[in-house]
Formats: C-alpha cells, sequence, structure tokens
C-alpha cells in the first residue's frame, strides 16, 4: 500500500519536473524572439529590445526600411542569390548522389572518401584565395562569386546525405524497370526521383537558407552597399554605437524570419527522415 | 587464363604504345577511341607550350621586375596549370590501362568495341556514372579544390600588407610563416591562446548543444505529456530563424548598461530567486562573461537540431525492447542507459562530429556577439577570437597578413580532418557496403 503510494507520488513528481522543464525552455527561447520581433512596432528611436507592452504600436518602421535605406535592394539581392544557389546545388547532388547510390564503377570508393575530407576543409577560410581569384576574374563585388563559391562549397557533404537517401530506394525498383526495357534516364526521372522527394525539400530548404545567413564572404568579397546581401545589410544598422537603428533592424529581420521559418515548418516533416537516412549509411 | 608468348607481347605492345595516348587504342583497332585520345593528348601539348610552360616558370619565379609583373597572378595561373597537368595525368593513366584491358579482351577473344556506334554506346552506359558526376567537380574544384591550392601556396609566399602586387614582388620563403607562427614570440602566444580558446568552446558549445537536445527529446518523448505539437513548434524556432537575426539580437540584449538581460531577466531572477543577488554582470566587457554568454547563445541556437534528430531515433527503437527489459526487472534509468544512448550514439555519432567541426569553425557566432572582443591579446586577435575569426582579422585588419592568415588556414583544415578521421575510424561510422 505504501508503496503504491510513494510510487505515485514519485509520477507526479517527474510529471511535474517535466512540465517545468518544457515550460521554462519554452519561455527562454521565446523570450528574445519575442522582444526583437516586438521592437519593429515600436516609434521612436530604440536603442535596446525589451519587452514593454506600454510603447506606441506603428507600422512606421517598415515604410522606412524601403524609402530611407537599401534594405529592398539587399533582398532582392539576397533572393536571387539563394534562387539560383539552390537550384543548380540541389541539381547537382541529385545527379552525384544517385550516381553514388546507384553506380559502382573505378574510383567510386576512394572519391567518396574524398567527399568526406574536402567537406572538412572549411571553405570560407580561404579568403586570401578568394580574394585573389576575384582580383583575377574582375568578380570583387560581384554577387555572381559569391554564388559560384555558395554551390561549390556545400556540394561534398550534400552529396554524400543525398547518396544515403538514395540508398534506402531499394534497388529492386530500378532492376524491374530495366527488364522492361526502360533506359539510364526514364528510371532515373519516372520511378526514384519521386521516391526521394522528402529529401530534395530539404536540401532545397538548405541551399536555400544558406545565403540569407551567410556573412563571412559575404561581407569579405561585396564592397558596396548596393551588392549588399540581408545578413551584411542589417549588421549595418547596428554596428555603429553612435547611430542604433534597431527598431529597423527588428523591422528587417522579421521580413526575413517569417517566410523562411514558414518554408522551415512546411518542411519539417521531411527533416527526419532525412537526417537519420543520411547520415547513417555510407 | 593462360596467355602464350604471342599474347603477353600483344598486351606489352598495347601498354608501351599508349605512352603517347591514342596508339595503343590504334594497335587494338579502336580508330575512333584512339583518334579521340590522341586530340586530348595534343590539346595539353598545344597547351603547355602556349601557356602552361609559361604559367609554371611565372609561379616558380613570381616575377622579377616590380610594377610590371603581377606576382599574384602569376600565383594563379600556376596553381591552375597545376590543377590541368593533375587532370591530364588522370587521363593518362586510365589511357594505359585502357589499352591494357581491350588488349587482353583481344587475345581473350571477346567481342571488342571497334566502330564508332558501339564504342558511344559502350561510353553511354559505363561512362553515364561519370558523366553524372562532371558538374559535382566542377563546382568543387572551382569553389573548394582549387581555393585550398591558392591557400597552399600563399601559406609559402611573404604575401602582406608590404608586399602588395603590382606595386612590388611577393617571393618564397618556404616555412618561414610557420616558423613564425609555432617560434615567434610575437605569434606564437597568440596562436597558443587562440587556439586552445577555439578547443575550449568547440567542446563547451557543442556538447551543451547535444545535451540539451538529447535531453529535451526524451523528455518530451514520454507517453502523458499534452500541447505535444505546441511545445513540438516551439522548440523548432531556434533552428527556423536565420542564425545571424537572433546573434545580432543577442548582442544587442546582453549589453552591459541597456541590454535586456542586464536590465529585465536579471532583476527579474533576483527577485524570485531568494539569496541570490546577481546584479549587473559585464556580458560584453569582461572575456570570461563573453565566453559564458557565448557558449550559453550556441546551446540556444544549436540544440533544435540535435532534439529533432534524436526523436526521429526514438520514435524508431521498438517498444518490444523497452518491454522485454521491463520483465528482466530493468528500471527507467538502465532502460535509459543500456536502450536508448547507445542507439542514439551508434545512429547519430557522425552527425555528433559534424556538429563539433562546425562551431570549431563558427566564425558567425564569435564575430556577431562581440566581434571576437572584448579587447585584444595582440597579433590582432581578441580575447574571445576562435582561429577563423582570427584568420579574418589578419585578412581584413588595416595590415593585412595575408600568408600567415593562409598558414593558419592550412593547421585549421589538417587539424580538423585529422581528429575527425580518428573519430570515424574509431565509431566506425561510414563503413561502405560494396
Amino acid at each position: 500500500m505504501n508503496l503504491f503510494k510513494s510510487q505515485k507520488f514519485s509520477l507526479s513528481l517527474s510529471k511535474f519536473f517535466t512540465y517545468f522543464y518544457l515550460i521554462l525552455l519554452a519561455i527562454i527561447i521565446i523570450y528574445p524572439l519575442l522582444i526583437t520581433a516586438s521592437s519593429a512596432f515600436k516609434a521612436g528611436n530604440i536603442t535596446a529590445f525589451d519587452l514593454n507592452f506600454n510603447a506606441n504600436w506603428t507600422l512606421d518602421n517598415f515604410r522606412r526600411l524601403f524609402t530611407e535605406t537599401l534594405y529592398g535592394d539587399w533582398y532582392l539581392n539576397t533572393l536571387i542569390i539563394a534562387v539560383i544557389t539552390m537550384v543548380v546545388q540541389v541539381a547537382i547532388i541529385t545527379l552525384a548522389g544517385y550516381t553514388y547510390s546507384r553506380y559502382r564503377f573505378i574510383g567510386r570508393k576512394r572519391s567518396l572518401m574524398f567527399f568526406l575530407i574536402i567537406q572538412m576543409v572549411p571553405t570560407t577560410a580561404a579568403l586570401t584565395a578568394f580574394y585573389v581569384m576575384a582580383l583575377l576574374f574582375g568578380a570583387l563585388d560581384q554577387n555572381w562569386f559569391l554564388i559560384f563559391i555558395y554551390i561549390g562549397g556545400g556540394i561534398p557533404m550534400n552529396t554524400w546525405l543525398m547518396k544515403g537517401y538514395f540508398d534506402t530506394v531499394p534497388i529492386d525498383l530500378d532492376e524491374s524497370a530495366k527488364l522492361d526495357g526502360a533506359g539510364h534516364f526514364r528510371i532515373f526521372i519516372q520511378i526514384v526521383l519521386p521516391l526521394v522527394k522528402p529529401m530534395l525539400a530539404v536540401q532545397a530548404l538548405w541551399a536555400f537558407m544558406a545565403p540569407f545567413g551567410e556573412y563571412m564572404l559575404a561581407r569579405f568579397l561585396l564592397r558596396t552597399p548596393d551588392n549588399f546581401t540581408v545578413a551584411i545589410g542589417l549588421q549595418t544598422f547596428i554596428n555603429n554605437p553612435m547611430n542604433q537603428k534597431v527598431a529597423l533592424f527588428a523591422a528587417g529581420a522579421i521580413l526575413i524570419a517569417v517566410p523562411i521559418s514558414i518554408l522551415f515548418f512546411m518542411l519539417q516533416k521531411n527533416f527526419v527522415s532525412g537526417l537519420t537516412a543520411g547520415g547513417t549509411k555510407g | 587464363m593462360k596467355y602464350t608468348e604471342l599474347d603477353i607481347k600483344r598486351i606489352r605492345n598495347a601498354t608501351l604504345l599508349s605512352f603517347i595516348p591514342g596508339l595503343g587504342q590504334f594497335y587494338n583497332k579502336q580508330v575512333f577511341k584512339g583518334i579521340v585520345f590522341l586530340a586530348v593528348f595534343l590539346l595539353f601539348i598545344i597547351e603547355m607550350i602556349g601557356f602552361g610552360a609559361g604559367a609554371l616558370a611565372g609561379l616558380v619565379s613570381l616575377g622579377s621586375v616590380a610594377g610590371e609583373h603581377h606576382s599574384l597572378f602569376m600565383l594563379i595561373e600556376g596553381s591552375l596549370q597545376l590543377l590541368i597537368i593533375a587532370i591530364f595525368l588522370l587521363f593518362y593513366i586510365v589511357n594505359i590501362y585502357d589499352a591494357r584491358k581491350v588488349a587482353k579482351l583481344w587475345v581473350e577473344n571477346k567481342k571488342v568495341n571497334t566502330t564508332i556506334k558501339s564504342i558511344m554506346s559502350n561510353v553511354s552506359d559505363s561512362g553515364f556514372p561519370y558523366l553524372l558526376t562532371i558538374p559535382a567537380y566542377l563546382a568543387m574544384i572551382f569553389a573548394i579544390i582549387f581555393p585550398v591550392l591558392v591557400t597552399l601556396l600563399i601559406a609559402f609566399t611573404n604575401y602582406d600588407f608590404y608586399h602588395i602586387p603590382p606595386a612590388s614582388l611577393i617571393d618564397w620563403v618556404g616555412f618561414k610563416n610557420f616558423v613564425s607562427i609555432f617560434l615567434l614570440s610575437s605569434y606564437r602566444d597568440t596562436f597558443m591562446s587562440v587556439l586552445s580558446w577555439t578547443i575550449i568552446w568547440t567542446v563547451c558549445a557543442t556538447t551543451l548543444q547535444i545535451v540539451i537536445g538529447v535531453f529535451t527529446a526524451v523528455v518530451l518523448n514520454q507517453k502523458f505529456i499534452i500541447a505535444k505539437r505546441f511545445f513540438g513548434i516551439i522548440f523548432l524556432l531556434p533552428w527556423a530563424v536565420p542564425a545571424f537575426i537572433t546573434i545580432m539580437s543577442f548582442s544587442n540584449m546582453f549589453n552591459d548598461s541597456i541590454g535586456a538581460i542586464n536590465t529585465q531577466v536579471i532583476p527579474l531572477l533576483d527577485s524570485l530567486l531568494p539569496f541570490i543577488d546577481l546584479g549587473a554582470i559585464p556580458w560584453k566587457t569582461d572575456p570570461f562573461w563573453t565566453k559564458i554568454a557565448i557558449i550559453m547563445i550556441q546551446g540556444w541556437l544549436g540544440f533544435p537540431y540535435i532534439y529533432v534528430l534524436v526523436s526521429g531515433i526514438l520514435q524508431s527503437i521498438p517498444e518490444e525492447q523497452y518491454e522485454a527489459a521491463k520483465i528482466d526487472g530493468a528500471n527507467a534509468i538502465k532502460r535509459f542507459r543500456h536502450i536508448t544512448l547507445p542507439t542514439i550514439f551508434m545512429i547519430a555519432a557522425p552527425i555528433f562530429i559534424t556538429q563539433y567541426t562546425g562551431n570549431f569553425n563558427n566564425f558567425t557566432m564569435i564575430y556577431l556577439f562581440n566581434e571576437g572582443g572584448p579587447g585584444s591579446i595582440g597579433a590582432g586577435a581578441g580575447s574571445t577570437d576562435i582561429l577563423i575569426s582570427w584568420i579574418y582579422k589578419l585578412t581584413t585588419g588595416t595590415s593585412p597578413q595575408y600568408s600567415v592568415a593562409a598558414a593558419v588556414t592550412l593547421f585549421i583544415s589538417a587539424f580538423v580532418i585529422i581528429i575527425s578521421l580518428l573519430v570515424f575510424k574509431r565509431t566506425r561510422a561510414f563503413e561502405m557496403e560494396d
């Protein structure tokens, strides 16, 4: 009888701690995001984010963002870079991942090992090399040069993940299609590709998000404010202690974070299968 | 298969002839293939005469007349030529191998493709995988391999703010940069303290995000929880919002005098918790507190990824395993230690490793929070700079040290690759089936 009571008590205690932990973590996550987002709607010249709902609410910051700053240009630049990077990179890694999954050819194992090693090299650290290359090609301050680097830099790791996902599609499907007389391309496009849609979605999202968040190379290679991406553009609002545009920063951040988060949550159900399948199979 | 004297001679002839690409293929009666191979070879010869020889000579000398010769461009062109030669060598080996293989087919009386049509269809069959991976390799050469090669070469020159082409020349200086990083006091002390902080940062921040991620996944995976979906969405937010935005927001929040942490959060904690009076903490002016702050923020930023991954793994563990353990009398803690944890680590180990290497080079976090500050520890590094942000400062500062930055870059790459490979070997991750 006593035992029964203590068990019940320990169960409710563990319930209490479970909820306590979950709610505390939720608060820690929401608080910074909430005070940043709410600052976007505050009038006047604020210098710090805080939780204060007695401010004058306004949409004026969004108007100022597009009339007084280059934010519109930055957004467009980033969008163009992101879309091109996404389309080209996903096409390349899909072809390569499929090849490594389905074909046995000379040098396959060695080049896979090479992919694994090369993806550990921090591409961004080769700053000087990119600078000299840009000088030679006349590509300093050019967005197309960044696109090239973004596309190439993500290939080894993502090819590996793609291959892992293709491996989860049974090869019998290909075999039976071959018997029916389907060629290389038909098997690839009509049979295997539809089955890896989840991973394609995930890879597309990563490739699309990367240019929005990449700071180091963009800051180093882009020189004139008209060519900036949103990451380096927004930083100019808050890195000067004398001239803080915190409310404008917050407004700009919302316009980036909201669409990306929506995309993210739309594709979220594909993550887990993509992550575990891609990460575990050699 | 026993070869006769004549057979062996034939195979040897084909191999020897193919030392000039194409001839071995002609000998094997594969005229079309021979023409293609010979054309590639002649193209390479022409390229060498027209551009390559000069480029290589330029790479060796790096120019002799200041103001007229641009050492940097010579270095780039020379690197390009090295790449071309490497690719040609690959082709050359393939060509010899091919001549040998086809000759063997002849003496074994097997089918050999001699017409254009049959060769083309063979290429499209066995060459298909190579064709599909060409774009991946081209993009990688441009964005990774070539830059790394150039960085490798720059590390052995004296390219810095005293030597900026075309006004002045750059010279090869051997291992001078590496020697000065490891031995010269002005760099050595900075390098050692930056390296040790980089390692501390990587271990603490990554371990923190993994622990929070695993713990959260396990807690949220219990059966009785209501509003599971709600919590699940909240916990994904730090991952869904681009990191640079949240880091800049945190950078503002942790401001010593006006930031929300010191003006709102700490007073609230002080009033809620008895006997604790934190007061204002010098988050951005004291290196120790800056380090605490960035490790905490990285935990906040990085745990959702781990949490999603581990949630997926937990759902894949069959219920029967737990039931069987229960019957054997294993309590909850034992079940967790012997079933849950090993499964998580078995599946997620490679991803955990990439998390560590990612933080080792997490420039955005360090630079956007406090620009590697506060203060400076000499040689252009701030007190919270990690190697990659130090490289950035060495390259972009007022007196750039390009060659030293390149040397540090090589060190980083080697360090990360060696550690990762050791761990990969230990965990047996990425074992390949064939």
